[in-house]
């Protein structure tokens, strides 16, 4: 069969979307300038306030990472994913590896993470170019599964169930030492954050950025445009993995140890769920999901350590249910100023 | 003027029916072919053909030299081929500017082109697609063709359910695209009477084959001509 021929096959009749429903469902649009730069500051006067939670800061801003890196195939380019611990997992074990060997640099070894997380996120793009939301669920859940599996094999190399110990950095840019409270872990991590959010910020505004929104919209109408559908998808599955694989590698060198944990289904869940909390399409997303799925983890570990995930569950499926718009609308309208604005309003 | 478009025995469908068959003609660089004919008579099957969506049964189909058949639409929009579908196709989570931006080539029209050419883009650039009315979004996806540069553009019924005001706008910026841009286009569209002026050919379709290959100017002078050929009375 000839190419215009299986075109056809797909888009006979109407065009269908094919951007991922999903997507749709979660993306929100962006946010005012104002808006980012005082997330940024709470994010950096969040140490000065509570500098006895470091390190739970510092879980945040890694978290962030790894969701904003999914946020960009899902709210941008419609690709979801139950597979992206993978790369974070990759660029954990590629970090760790380096500095059991000797190649304790900080940042090289962040970097050489991120690659390598990335040249897996190139060769296994290829795979989630066909195929529906649940093909691709499917393929990269398997993918993680199989990095799982390589890694619990290749225990000489990556300690396998045990873990990898001895995990010992130099200090950030030979001056600032990791401590045991996560000061220099939180500032470090915040710093590739932020650097990554201003890459994904030129990305998403560039004429690349605006072809996955218009694939997200209809890949099959964005073809018929000249839009590279293939060649874009590929790109920025990529740039995520390299990010994923950037805050996977932060994880490792924070906390100076790497487990089969980092690959495991639970990670790629968990990250999800933080978009759905966050929302997709606006950067922010996973970054204000991660600080209210942690800080809720941590309220209801606190509260009741062996149930915690009976409570966040239950906030998924009302979530689901109720929808976060109409939640948060309604918690908004109990807010005091909101009520006198509505009580005053004439209409 | 060279041959910029040569289809050869073109035969195409979409899945085992076959909704055109064995078309051929031929485009000069800068003409402008109207293709006319009643509903189902496979207008929309043809562009659809040359943009590469429907099941592609036989014949050839070649661009300033280069056979494009077997290229995917993809490919034969980077090889020049803008289109511009009847369901306008705006991408409505994208603002107007956007939507232009997105798709954007190199050439010779960019976004200040078309915003001189639709001046009411310009004044609608920040507004999402699904912001715009009926004929701003047609604008739109008449710039948005434009903005990758296409050696040939195809026309869906870009009048299709339009307000007068607005077809006669459309048409203002057809003609100027057309006959001052000497833009290669094909125009499909039921108003023959509004497009024929400044088209140079017309094909007139009849149940999948070429019932008429002419001069647009014959149909027009003719008296009756049209509207023999098309199988409807005149109004």
């Amino acid at each position: 069969m000839s190419a215009p021929s299986r075109a056809a096959d797909q888009s006979s009749g109407a065009i269908p979307a094919d951007g991922g429903v999903l997507a749709h469902t979660l993306s929100r649009p962006p946010l005012p300038l104002a808006a980012e730069i005082a997330i940024w500051i709470v994010a950096v006067g969040a140490f000065f306030v509570v500098p006895d939670r470091a390190l739970l800061l510092n879980e945040i801003a890694i978290l962030g990472l790894f969701a904003m890196s999914l946020d960009l195939v899902l709210g941008y380019a419609g690709i979801v994913s139950l597979g992206h611990a993978a790369f974070f997992g990759a660029g954990a074990y590629v970090a760790g590896m380096l500095a059991v060997n000797g190649y304790a640099t900080p940042l090289p070894g962040l970097l050489a993470a991120g690659l390598a997380a990335a040249l897996i996120g190139f060769l296994s793009s290829f795979l989630i170019l066909r195929g529906s939301d649940l093909t691709r669920l499917m393929i990269t859940l398997g993918v993680a599964l199989i990095l799982l599996e390589i890694a619990n094999r290749f225990d000489d190399w990556t300690g396998g169930a045990d873990g990898l110990y001895g995990v010992a950095m130099d200090p950030v840019l030979g001056l600032f030492e990791f401590d045991l409270y996560g000061h220099t872990a939180y500032f470090y991590s915040l710093s590739v954050l932020f650097l990554c959010v201003l890459v994904a910020r030129l990305v998403i505004a560039s004429p690349f950025g605006l072809s996955l929104r218009a694939i997200r919209g209809n890949r099959l109408r964005a073809a018929h445009l000249g839009i590279g559908t293939s060649r874009h998808l590929v790109a920025v599955y990529t740039l995520s993995a390299f990010m994923a694989g950037l805050a996977g590698a932060l994880n490792a060198q924070t906390t100076q140890f790497v487990s089969l944990e980092v690959l495991d289904f639970h990670r790629s869940a968990d990250v999800l769920l933080m978009l759905v909390l966050g929302g997709t399409g606006y950067l922010y997303g996973g970054l204000i999901g991660a600080v209210v799925f942690k800080v809720l983890q941590t309220l209801i570990s606190d509260l009741t350590p062996q149930y915690w995930q009976f409570w966040i569950g239950l906030l998924l499926v009302v979530l689901v249910l109720v929808g976060r718009d109409r939640m948060s609308e309604r918690l908004g309208a109990l807010l005091p100023g909101r009520r006198r604005g509505v009580e005053g309003d004439p209409a | 003027m060279a041959d910029l478009l040569v289809v050869e025995n073109l035969s195409a469908g979409y899945g085992k029916a076959v909704a055109i068959e064995r078309i051929g003609f031929s485009l000069k660089a800068g003409g402008a072919l109207a293709l006319l004919g009643r509903n189902g008579v496979g207008k929309t099957t043809l562009l659809n053909t040359l943009i590469g969506v429907t099941t592609f049964k036989g014949g050839r189909i070649t661009l300033d030299g280069a056979d494009v058949t077997p290229l995917s639409p993809e490919r034969r929009a980077r090889a020049g081929i803008g289109w511009v579908p009847q369901e306008r196709n705006i991408f409505a989570s994208l603002t107007v500017e956007e939507n232009l931006t997105a798709i954007a080539r190199p050439g010779p029209w960019d976004v200040a082109r078309v915003y001189q050419m639709f001046p009411r883009l310009r004044e609608r650039r920040s507004n999402m697609g699904n912001q715009l009315s009926g004929g701003e979004q047609q604008m739109l996806a008449l710039g948005r063709a434009l903005m990758i540069n296409p050696k040939l553009l195809l026309l869906d019924e870009p009048l299709e359910g339009l307000a007068p005001v607005i077809v006669d706008e459309l048409l203002a910026a057809l003609r100027r695209i057309v006959v001052e841009e000497a833009m290669t286009a094909i125009i499909v569209e039921q108003k023959a009477r509004k497009i024929l002026p400044f088209t140079d050919h017309a094909l007139i379709l009849e149940r999948g084959t070429v019932s008429f290959a002419g001069p647009s100017a014959q149909l027009l002078e003719e008296p009756g001509a049209l509207e023999a050929r098309l199988g409807v009375e005149r109004a």
